[in-house]
């Protein structure tokens, strides 16, 4: 007992400062990968609502594979692919060896790719819960359709899209651990080198799985508060 | 760019991890669908204490990544060996095959007996009473009235979490399983062509998820003919 408050305590010989720098990074990649999904999960929801015929497949193509495929291969597709054009690019200018992604922003964008995926069905079905008068109030008002978007539709949207966002964010932040495969220090790569060198697997990642169960619920009753927040002054249905 | 004598090659070492993957899934899927029945249905009851362990099981296996689930029951058991081999399953946590479906289908448990849990809820109060009313035992109530109305109610829910859960399985790789995913993270540091095993590898698991999802699909149908389909 003693022997694993040592090992996991802050100060000298213990482990316990650098898993929870860890799952600072693991906290950071996570946010930055949520934020950058959002991004493409607005654009792909865009996409699917359009009427137009190229960008609703682009869109729906690009969901159903990514929803559709393991997310490792994904991690996979872009490290070794990103690093082997960077290679390609390194030869170019006389440099011999492999050139790897920095792992970081690579796992900020597999992360953004994966969960923009989920995170576009969110918004869609968020924008169609939204009562089409207020497109004709805003229409009759005389706003211009990104001002109407950005004043009335949005802030609407959010409401019913943050039950789905806190369901992808707890997807996000699972999936952040698959980063480590790319050799990323986050909480799980951290867990593993200190399982390996100090010999106490069980010890190690069962800190980990703490770590990881703490922000998870941390994080998700802040999803809740927002929730309460965009609801205020509502009656729900 | 595309080179099509190269897919023809790849493709059949890819498939060559397919009876694993689905074996992987099938497992899990099969256990785990058992579990979580027995863990919603032992939470009607509020026996509050058989439910407060319940809840802390779900809440655990929901707020862990996967990975480490596979890596705790891995690994981190693997240092209690000799207590293990004198209960004698040893043998079990041993194989990284059975870690890995072990993990899997605790996870999938987890995620399963809340779908389930819901469903059962949600079946109408009425119809238990109309079914005691006619003199139906409580056995008879769940296996006649309320199983079969909550677990059609289930099929949507719980066909996203069997596509999660064949997603999953690309996880065992990581403890030196050989399925699609571990085949494609060879064939892609062998070859160096990321993008051709990806497509290759990727149209497998869409495969296999189309088949389950249409699957699914065509059951719930025809478990629902009243509904006007469009």
């Amino acid at each position: 007992m003693t022997d694993t408050l040592h090992i996991l305590s802050v100060g000298k010989g213990g482990w316990g400062g650098a898993l929870l720098l860890a799952a600072g990074v693991t906290f950071a990649l996570s946010v930055l990968g949520f934020l950058l999904g959002a991004l493409f999960g607005a654009v792909a929801a865009g996409g699917r609502l359009s009427t137009r015929a190229l960008p609703s497949w682009v869109a729906k193509g690009y969901g159903t594979v990514f929803r559709g495929v393991p997310d490792l291969l994904t991690i996979y597709l872009l490290y070794y692919g990103g690093s082997i054009a960077l290679t390609e690019i390194g030869k170019f200018f006389g440099s011999a060896g492999f050139v790897g992604l920095p792992t970081f922003a690579t796992g900020v964008l597999a992360i953004g790719i994966i969960s923009g995926a989920y995170q576009a069905e969110v918004y869609r079905g968020a924008y169609l819960a939204v009562d089409l008068g207020q497109f004709e109030a805003s229409k009759a008002l005389g706003l211009s359709r990104f001002q109407s978007l950005r004043l009335v539709i949005v802030p609407q949207l959010m409401r019913h899209a943050l039950p789905g966002l806190g369901n992808v964010w707890q997807l996000v932040l699972k999936d952040s651990a698959l980063i480590s495969v790319i050799g990323l220090v986050e909480l799980m790569r951290q867990s593993q080198i200190g399982a390996g060198s100090m010999r106490e697997p069980f010890v190690f990642y069962i800190a980990a799985a703490t770590l990881y169960f703490l922000i998870a619920t941390v994080t998700g009753s802040v999803f809740r508060y927002g929730e309460a927040r965009a609801w205020r002054g509502m009656v729900h249905a | 760019m595309i080179d099509f004598a190269f897919f023809v090659e790849i493709i059949p070492t890819l498939l060559s991890g397919l009876p694993l993957t689905l074996q992987l899934a099938g497992l899990s899927i099969g256990i785990g669908f058992a579990l979580a029945l027995l863990l919603a249905l032992a939470q009607q009851g509020n026996h509050r204490m058989l439910v407060w362990p319940i809840r802390s099981f779900v809440a655990v296996f929901r707020g862990t990544p996967l990975l480490v689930q596979i890596f705790l029951i891995y690994y981190g058991l693997g240092q209690f060996r000799p207590t293990l081999q004198a209960v004698g399953l040893w043998w079990l946590f041993r194989e990284p095959y059975w870690c890995a479906i072990i993990a899997l289908s605790l996870n999938t448990a987890a995620y399963g007996s809340e779908i389930l849990r819901g469903a059962i809820q949600g079946v109408p109060r009425g119809l238990v009473e109309a079914a005691s009313a006619f003199g139906m035992t409580r056995l008879q109530t769940l296996r006649l009235v309320v199983l079969p109305l909550a677990l059609r109610q289930a099929i949507p829910s719980y066909s996203n979490e069997i596509i999660l859960m064949v997603k999953g399985t690309s996880l065992a790789s990581i403890v030196t399983l050989m399925e699609v995913t571990g085949i494609a993270q060879g064939l892609i540091s062998q070859t160096y062509r990321a993008v051709e095993v990806f497509v290759a590898a990727g149209a497998i698991y869409l495969t296999i998820n189309f088949t389950i999802i249409s699957a699914l699909n065509t059951l719930e149908t025809w478990l629902t003919p009243y509904r006007v389909r469009a």
